[in-house]
């Protein structure tokens, strides 16, 4: 009985191996293609279809950029349904997306996808203990993937705030699971001159972001691929 | 504008100080020294408004009845809009949201940089639009001088932002036509 059962054991333990190997081979190659595929521009339609749009509100002088930017975008009507996220603390950059809403309503006319406005919890306030904020972090982490399984947005725009980040590398995972794809634009804030917000760090480095905008001359230069567009503000 | 502190009579010119939502007592220090109020006198300024926010310092009030400078103050107000509006010179906190709220109402401007904050980024910015003329970057210690040295004048107005170039990358990278 004892024989057998290390037999077993031996003629088991490669094929583990064999099929963890593989697993972890096949998962580095889609996450290389995945990162050679990002960044690409999609192909120009003659009929392009709207597209699910995730947009990340942080707070004061973050929101206004983002609303900057909004306000030139959605003269488009292709970025629908709009789904607005900002952190559970922050009531006026929800309140400023309302305004916004309302005055690209009359400018259609009337006429206006389903926009929903979403809170999510953040993983550390300002102040809270860091053994503490391990276990919010965790929470916020959660409330972020129920959140992104419930959008799974086509389009994340983002620039600044903390709770993007979750919120994009998850949008990047499903790129490589094959849940959806998604363009990932973040746009670094105009307070950032000479060096990059950590966010803004994160999206760069790890090639997250398919496209990363920054607002001073001075940047670009130290960061090669974002691309300057000039002060939203 | 010359010797204005000389008349008797004359037009009223605010300074407004903000602090935000931060607290930042070494600024509303700062502008309750006397250095710094003779500055503002000399310089034509009647009045001082302060928003001193969660400090804790409050500085004096004065009716300015003698001559001297007229000092009021105040924690939070929802209208900071209308007293940016009616203010000659504003001393603000280097947040980006007072920045260019008080940029885009082509106010003269000085940035007073929080040294206690630990990341203090802030700082960058108030300093690349100092250097573009647009406003004066003073620290608490050094706002006397700054403001002994400003010509107002010479400040450059602020060209307000374009989102137009992102959203054109946006929409060539998304494959929505360009028109």
């Amino acid at each position: 009985m004892e024989n057998q059962h290390d037999d077993n054991c031996c003629l088991f333990t490669p094929s583990i191996i064999t099929i963890t190997v593989s697993v972890v081979l096949v998962a580095i190659t889609r996450v290389f293609y995945i990162l050679c595929q990002s960044g690409k521009p999609v192909y120009p339609s003659k009929s392009p279809k709207p597209l699910s749009t995730l947009i990340v509100l942080g707070s004061g002088g973050h929101t206004a950029e983002m609303i900057n930017v909004l306000n030139v975008l959605l003269l488009k009507d292709m970025f629908c349904p709009r789904f607005y996220v900002a952190a559970g603390t922050d009531n006026m950059s929800l309140q400023k997306a309302h305004l916004l809403e309302e005055n690209v309503f009359n400018l259609n006319g009337g006429k206006g996808g389903s926009t929903q406005f979403l809170q999510i919890y953040r993983s550390r306030e300002v102040g809270q203990s860091y053994i503490t904020s391990i276990g919010t972090t965790f929470l916020a982490l959660v409330h972020a993937l129920w959140l992104m399984i419930r959008i799974r947005p086509q389009v994340v725009l983002c620039n600044g705030p903390g709770t993007c980040v979750p919120l994009c590398i998850i949008a990047f995972l499903f790129k490589v699971v094959g849940v959806r794809w998604s363009s990932i634009f973040y746009v670094e804030s105009i307070a950032r001159v000479r060096k990059l917000s950590l966010s803004g760090l994160l999206l760069y480095k790890l090639r997250i972001a398919d496209q990363f905008f920054v607002q001073w001359p001075q940047l670009q230069r130290k960061y090669p691929r974002a691309h300057y567009v000039g002060c939203l503000m | 504008m010359g010797d204005a502190g000389d008349s008797a009579k004359q037009e009223k010119k605010v300074v407004f100080v903000t602090v935000g939502t931060t607290l930042f007592d070494a600024l509303v220090r700062a502008v309750d020294t006397n250095g710094v109020k003779q500055e503002l006198l000399r310089k034509g300024y009647t009045h001082l408004v302060i928003q001193m926010g969660r400090g804790s310092y409050n500085p004096t009030k004065c009716d300015g009845e003698d001559g001297s400078l007229a000092v009021d103050y105040f924690t939070f107000s929802p209208s900071i809009a209308d007293h940016l509006r009616s203010a000659s010179l504003v001393i603000s906190h280097a947040g980006s949201g007072s920045i260019f709220e008080t940029l885009q109402l082509g106010k003269p401007l000085i940035v007073v940089v929080n040294e206690d904050l630990m990341d203090n980024h802030q700082s960058e910015l108030a300093e690349e639009l100092a250097e573009r003329k647009h406003l004066y970057c003073a620290h608490p210690q050094t706002l006397h001088q700054t403001i002994s040295d400003m010509n107002v004048e010479s400040l450059l107005p602020y060209p307000s932002g374009d989102a137009t170039p992102v959203a054109k990358l946006i929409n060539t990278f998304l494959g929505f036509p360009d028109d």
